[in-house]
């Protein structure tokens, strides 16, 4: 199977790899997919006082397109509002990696995961 | 300097050995005959090719000329076998042994027959890949019609006691075919010793051309026939027809006499290389499973798992160097390797494996750069996995509640 040119630079040059403090008030953390299914990632979120994600890391077990669909997602989110990240939908990431119809569920993870670090979030604060 | 990209994925197929190419031309040019034509010397010339290859094949494996069938490959020769005996001997009886982790050429042919109501038992293998000997005796009833259990598996390189199978065969007065498409021209086998009735072999896997393969048939003690799975003018003593692949053939011939006189030296080569691979991945990494019983395998086969970094993205990173992986999304199934779930590899680890096949252009520098490129890429993927961070955390993974369906 051929990689279209913008998995195979995500994939050499992930944007964003590495972790936020779980426990920082101020992030988010969604961690979605199973080591069984051959995919797991997990995505922080850092927002700040006038809620607009100031930061975004990644970790990805997965195929290159989910390495890649993970990477794009944390270079899209940041400088977002909580409100605009959860407006990104797979569909977007499938068209900017030109994902192939098998890896499509790859594009899907990855809006999981925004949606599992926001709702993280969202729950540390509705707890305050 | 190696010359990449680099092939070590010789379970798939092998190049083409250029002393085998040379043979074959005068079959592809001048000397076109039909083996069939008994009225001319091209048709002669081409027969006697045929024979003198059939000889070729029948001294590697200890048989007699008159026992090889040709075949397209080791698919057709599978399903020939399989069905070939069902069909024959169905007013025998109506029952199959075959066992989990065989090629699909015998599962789907297996499944078949089942639709057409025969009864297939297909055991299961212990956690080394080996079909237990007491589960082969306890599933014979006075139905069986046929034992089919593999030489060495393609994925695992785990090498079955053929020997001991074939005489319980023998003794139960069951027919036993092996598939030993991975096991011959690298490993001594011989029907006699082995008490194989019926045997698949493939030319490509030794070196040789595509598209040819042989089925042994024995005609002796017992002597096994075998219903024509293909109609038409009766080639191959009735068993196969259709017009031979002469220089195929030709070629198969050539590859399997390389493969008889090298066989020892090639095969301790074969071995040295893969267990200096092997020692250095479990050198300089950790965390590393062999997939399969590291003893009895073919000598050029690793199979391992590289816990935290599946498969796919080991093998994107690794993209100058030609190896297989487990991995489902290797597959169109998105399904994770059935021989390794047959195992009991549990499936985060089948995600994360690598098959490698050391043959017999593979050199030691090739295995050098192949351990070191590995190496550097799984701990590059390795910074990247969530897994690998949880684990060096201290979590369970096996504890951890994953939300498999998001």
């Amino acid at each position: 199977m051929a990689y279209s040119d913008k998995v195979i630079d995500h994939y050499n040059n992930p944007r964003n790899v590495g972790a936020l403090p779980k426990e920082d008030p101020n992030v988010g953390t969604g961690l979605v997919g199973a080591p069984e299914c051959g995919d797991v990632m997990k995505l922080q979120i850092k927002v700040n006082e006038s809620g607009v994600i100031e930061e975004a890391k990644f970790k990805t077990f997965g195929c290159g397109s989910a390495i890649a669909s993970s990477s794009l997602a944390t270079e899209w989110v940041k400088g977002k509002t909580l409100t605009e990240a959860l407006a990104i939908k797979n569909t977007d990431i499938v068209k900017e990696l030109s994902l192939p119809p098998v890896k499509i569920h790859c594009s899907v993870l990855a809006e999981d995961a925004i949606k599992a670090a926001v709702s993280d979030w969202k729950k540390k604060h509705t707890e305050k | 300097m190696v010359k990449l990209p680099i092939y070590m994925d010789n379970h798939a197929t092998t190049p083409l050995d250029p002393r085998v190419l040379e043979a074959m031309m005068p079959y592809l040019t001048d000397q076109f005959g039909n083996a069939a034509s008994r009225n001319h010397k091209f048709g002669w010339e081409a027969e006697q090719a045929v024979e003198s290859a059939r000889k070729e094949i029948a001294a590697l494996i200890g048989a007699d000329p008159r026992e090889i069938v040709f075949t397209s490959g080791a698919t057709e020769s599978d399903n020939l076998a399989v069905k070939g005996v069902a069909w024959m001997y169905r007013e025998k009886g109506d029952h199959i042994i075959t066992c989990v982790t065989e090629h699909k050429a015998i599962l789907d042919t297996c499944k078949h027959l089942e639709k057409e109501g025969f009864r297939v038992t297909f055991l299961p293998v212990d956690n080394k890949g080996f079909v237990n000997l007491d589960d082969i005796r306890n599933a014979i009833t006075d139905k069986t019609i046929l034992i089919s259990i593999m030489t060495a598996n393609n994925e695992v390189g785990v090498v079955q006691d053929i020997k001991a199978i074939g005489k319980l065969a023998r003794e139960r007065g069951v027919i036993f075919h092996t598939d030993a498409v991975q096991a011959v021209g690298k490993i001594p086998f011989n029907v006699n010793e082995m008490n194989v009735d019926i045997a698949s072999l493939s030319a490509h896997k030794l070196y040789g051309p595509k598209g040819v393969g042989a089925l042994y048939v024995r005609r002796r003690n017992p002597r096994v026939l075998l219903t024509p799975i293909i109609d038409g003018g009766g080639h191959e003593r009735g068993m196969r027809s259709g017009t031979l692949n002469v220089p195929g053939i030709v070629g198969f011939a050539k590859a399997t006499q390389i493969a008889r006189e090298n066989l020892a030296n090639e095969s301790a080569e074969m071995f040295r290389l893969r267990e200096k691979l092997r020692a250095t991945l479990e050198r300089e990494l950790d965390e590393v499973y062999i997939n399969g019983d590291l003893q009895k395998r073919l000598p050029g086969n690793l199979n391992m798992s590289f816990a935290y970094v599946e498969g796919e993205s080991l093998l994107m990173g690794i993209n100058d160097i030609a190896v297989s992986s487990g991995s489902a999304c290797t597959s169109a199934s998105l399904e994770p390797s059935y021989i390794l779930k047959a195992l009991g590899v549990g499936e985060d680890l089948a995600h994360t494996s690598i098959r490698f096949g050391i043959g017999r252009f593979n050199t030691e520098e090739e295995v050098d750069y192949v351990a070191a490129r590995v190496i550097e890429v799984v701990r590059r993927l390795r910074e990247l996995s969530p897994l690998y961070e949880m684990a060096k955390e201290g979590i369970d993974l096996k504890s951890v509640h994953w939300a498999t369906e998001a």
